[in-house]
């Protein structure tokens, strides 16, 4: 953990990235799926629809950041619900 | 009928550039992740900050202001340079010698390379040896990029148009090159009128070119630093200091990495945010066309 100066919290950030991009290659492989149009009118898959996520959680945790300032972890709560919208409509 | 065995393993052949991608970019993004949430002194001494520096720069004019000056700067120029791009394409001939001819001088001021540009610039617009800044001061128009903020911005400005316009001129000329001739005899037994020929066929016709023309000048000057740092420095005061200037000053100039490294994380997904959205619109706009 010493090198580059690595802190548990950014290691469990990145492994639980690195566990969703693993995930979802496999249910790329397991489960095939054609491309679909949701309510942002543009053909989305799976792996469209993490990365959709994925960016929408960083801007919503720093929003939470610049705007409420306390309590962050209830920023994962929106980030989770947002992430169940994404996948559910876009 | 034999069924077509499927072999995976090709992708094993992709290895060697997922490792150079991970050392060129991956690896080195993650240490920018790693030193935001952490403060240090040197020495290789770090300490845990959380997301301290995040939230400082979050309410940071300085940083707010920056990114409106940055946003401000490639709205600018995108307004200028989309339109005139479009026009010079259009009034470049079709074929024969003066078409390569115009393609050459058009693509010149894009092999100069960035700190030359500026050197030009700073040079041509000072006002005891420049010409610019010799003649509007002749004229008796006040012009001193080191001391007015409107000569700073304006010279930064001109500097990009000069440098990039040929760019969307090129990629315009590349769109109106691909119509067919059946196009124009089409409008011309329906007696269009110009306009109409540029609303109906040139501009369709051009839209996917120019999307990339918007996203690769978007992109570039959003992230432009070498130009006006080489003529302004980022003055006077603070008024051409973008983003990237701004950066630079923090990382390197007050070594304050933690902060750096929040700074250019924000700066990063800003970028990621419109490439993405450049390039949806763009993925979908080629769908549209049946490409």
């Amino acid at each position: 953990m010493d090198w580059m100066a690595w802190t548990w919290p950014t290691a469990i950030f990145f492994l639980s990235i690195a566990g969703l991009l693993i995930i979802f290659s496999i249910l790329a492989i397991k489960f095939p799926e054609t491309p679909r149009t949701g309510i942002l009118r543009i053909e989305t898959t799976r792996g469209d629809r993490l990365f959709i996520t994925l960016l929408g959680s960083a801007f919503i945790n720093l929003g939470w950041l610049g705007i409420v300032g306390a309590h962050q972890p209830y920023a994962l709560l929106v980030c989770l619900i947002y992430a169940f919208a994404v996948f559910r409509w876009v | 009928m034999q069924e077509k065995t499927v072999n995976q393993k090709a992708w094993f052949l992709v290895l060697p550039v997922l490792v150079l991608v991970a050392f060129s970019a991956v690896i080195p993004l993650m240490t920018v992740v790693n030193y935001s949430v952490q403060d240090t002194f040197g020495g290789n001494q770090f300490f845990w900050a959380g997301l301290e520096w995040f939230d400082d720069l979050l309410h940071s004019e300085r940083m707010w202001n920056a990114l409106g000056r940055q946003l401000a700067f490639s709205a600018i120029i995108l307004a200028i340079e989309v339109p005139l791009g479009i026009l010079v394409a259009l009034s470049m001939p079709k074929s024969g010698f003066w078409a390569s001819f115009c393609l050459v001088v058009m693509s010149l001021p894009l092999l100069i390379p960035w700190n030359v540009v500026g050197t030009i610039w700073q040079i041509f617009g000072r006002v005891d040896i420049g010409l610019l800044g010799h003649t509007l001061d002749k004229l008796g128009i006040p012009y001193n990029y080191t001391q007015d903020f409107i000569s700073a911005w304006a010279t930064v400005i001109v500097m990009d148009v000069w440098h990039w316009t040929s760019l969307v001129a090129l990629l315009a000329y590349a769109g109106l090159q691909s119509i067919p001739d059946a196009y124009y005899q089409a409008a011309k037994i329906d007696q269009a009128s110009r306009w109409k020929v540029f609303r109906y066929i040139e501009l369709p016709k051009m839209a996917g070119v120019l999307m990339i023309a918007i996203l690769l000048r978007f992109m570039d000057s959003f992230m432009i630093y070498t130009e006006p740092f080489v003529v302004t420095g980022g003055g006077p005061g603070n008024a051409t200091t973008f983003l990237s200037i701004d950066l630079v000053k923090m990382a390197l100039g007050q070594f304050d990495l933690g902060p750096a490294a929040a700074f250019s994380i924000m700066y990063f997904l800003v970028i990621l945010l419109i490439s993405w959205v450049f390039y949806t619109v763009m993925t979908n706009l080629d769908r549209r066309e049946g490409k």
